[in-house]
């Protein structure tokens, strides 16, 4: 693995350092381990593709459900654009904090800084899960159950196995708290963070489907 | 000091990632402002809004793409985007079947399945 930097011809301005992954890369100060890091953030990236084809097809089954309300609550009845509203926007405020501590990790070398952009991203995380539980809540006391109809079911396979996986990811946000604790800034933890920050923006990249489609042409 | 030391070039390249990430956060929040303003306080007819919905979804993933996930046309990232495109070759080939079949079956089997 060169570490030399690539122009291509017709290409004037600044010469970049090679990009090794997906996502922000951590650059020459932190050399090691950079090879496995590139594989494994690839390999995660992999592994998003595919989660977005699960997520694809599952925007495409809720679209061909939306007919199918069974006489039951249909989407005007049952979201809310202002609750949709401030759940898109902690999820978009989260993706930015991620954003600085990614930011915090490549060009501090105290852990303070990364930690409290990773504490606010955390509890972003948090509290975009309560208010979606508190809006399912709300819905099942409307009638609004999975059992109910074909367009509840559809609805209630896509939009919480996104809550799911930002469930997982809080988890994972978590996980890796303790170990910056524990093990400092070793190599594993800064290619889980790289990880993590993919997943994370990703995750709000499906949110843009979930609010844009769902949501709004919903409730439209 | 808790900065590391930076070169001046990693000084640069610092000062170019703040701001990139400042302007997906000003891009991503304007691209949804306007669909939520438009279908909380307009009364606009519900074609064109699903349109500027789509339009506006469109761009902000492509915003978030660029400005969080770092996939630019730049040719040393060409492997990123060439999975992604794929992905979405399959997804449309995917999607477009599902959509086609099922909505034909419901024009000619279900017509109250139709939206």
């Amino acid at each position: 693995m060169t570490t030399t930097t690539k122009i291509h011809p017709g290409h004037t301005d600044q010469a970049r350092p090679r990009a090794h992954h997906p996502g922000l890369n951590l650059g020459p100060a932190h050399q090691e381990s950079e090879d496995t890091r590139e594989e494994m953030v690839f390999g995660f990236w992999v592994f998003m593709m595919s989660d977005l084809i699960v997520f694809g097809l599952l925007f495409a089954t809720y679209v061909t459900m939306l007919g199918g309300t069974a006489g039951g609550p249909g989407p005007s009845d049952l979201f809310e654009l202002k609750s949709a509203f401030i759940e898109t926007m902690l999820l978009l405020i989260s993706s930015f904090t991620f954003g600085m501590a990614s930011l915090a990790l490549k060009y501090r070398s105290d852990r303070k800084v990364l930690v409290a952009w990773l504490l606010v991203t955390l509890l972003l995380g948090l509290g975009f899960l309560a208010h979606e539980l508190y809006d399912f809540h709300k819905m099942f006391t409307e009638g609004g159950v999975p059992s109910r109809s074909g367009f509840l079911s559809a609805f209630f396979s896509l939009v919480p196995l996104h809550g799911l996986h930002v469930i997982g990811a809080c988890i994972w946000l978590i996980a890796l708290l303790g170990q910056i604790a524990v093990h400092r800034l070793d190599p594993p933890t800064k290619t889980g963070l790289m990880r993590l920050a993919i997943l994370w923006h990703f995750l709000d990249v499906v949110w843009i489907g979930i609010f844009s489609l769902v949501y709004l042409g919903g409730i439209v | 000091m808790s900065y590391r030391q930076l070169s001046e070039q990693e000084a640069r390249e610092k000062s170019g990632e703040l701001r990139s990430y400042l302007w997906g956060f000003g891009l991503a929040l304007i691209l949804t402002l306007i669909p939520f303003g438009l279908a909380a306080y307009t009364q606009m007819a519900a074609g064109t809004l699903y349109l500027v919905i789509a339009g506006c979804a469109v761009i902000q993933i492509v915003v978030h793409f660029r400005f969080f996930l770092h996939i630019t046309l730049a040719r040393n990232k060409r492997e990123d985007l060439q999975l992604i495109l794929f992905t979405v070759l399959i997804l449309a080939i995917m999607v477009g079947g599902t959509l086609w079949i099922l909505f034909n079956l419901y024009y000619r089997m279900m017509p109250d399945m139709l939206p």
